[in-house]
């Protein structure tokens, strides 16, 4: 199928439905990505994707609490270490956790830690799901799925 | 990587790398499973799947590893 005619059905699809695909409902998928990467979940609850929302709600801030258990560290954002920089910028993910735990002063992490490099893994792998969780939300925002 | 500090040694709960591992492999198979699938059957089978690929490569790869020193 052509890319022509896939985009006019999917706006007979969407005129069907009785919205139009572009401007209106672009605000809402703005809205529903912010809610999702300040509070992991709350996008997709504000939808009315309930199940999603709740699962994402309970696992991500578990897996980011379970990273500062670990002893990971929020990385700084040091410009002269590319790769420390990417992993301050993945955690930053996690949203309102993220700035809480910042602001407590936890995530200093301990290098000696047997489990500190498990505790970075955990960290930035919730603020990297996370924005995948965003993403979706504005795509469910946007009524793609 | 090297940032974080040298504090004071701290007893871990978690100290079992298969259990952190399994933990890990956990969570991120439920949300990647909740997030591609909107049924629940579909869910399950893909999160299992996940999990199950999660735990067999590391384990594999854990084995594969072992004589090399670190």
């Amino acid at each position: 199928m052509g890319r022509k005619s896939r985009d006019s059905r999917r706006t007979r699809v969407a005129a069907e439905a009785g919205h139009t695909p572009s401007a209106p409902d672009s605000g809402r998928a703005l809205v529903a990505m912010a809610l999702a990467w300040a509070i992991p979940g709350a996008g997709h609850l504000w939808l009315g994707r309930r199940q999603k929302g709740v699962v994402f709600l309970l696992a991500l801030p578990v897996m980011f609490a379970l990273g500062l258990w670990l002893e990971g560290a929020l990385a700084p954002f040091d410009p002269t270490q590319p790769l420390v920089f990417l992993a301050g910028f993945a955690a930053l993910g996690n949203g309102v956790p993220y700035l809480l735990a910042a602001i407590g002063g936890l995530g200093e992490g301990r290098v000696v830690a047997v489990t500190f490099e498990y505790g970075n893994t955990f960290l930035i792998v919730s603020g990297l799901l996370n924005m995948l969780i965003c993403l979706d939300a504005y795509d469910v925002g946007l009524g793609r799925k | 990587m090297t940032w974080g500090s040298a504090g004071n040694e701290r007893t871990h709960l978690m100290a079992s790398h298969l259990l952190v591992m399994l933990v890990f492999a956990a969570l991120v198979s439920l949300v990647f499973a909740v997030l591609l699938k909107d049924e629940p059957v579909e869910q399950v089978r893909l999160g299992g799947l996940l999990f199950g690929a999660f735990v067999g490569t590391g384990v594999v790869l854990g084995w594969i590893l072992f004589p090399f020193p670190l």
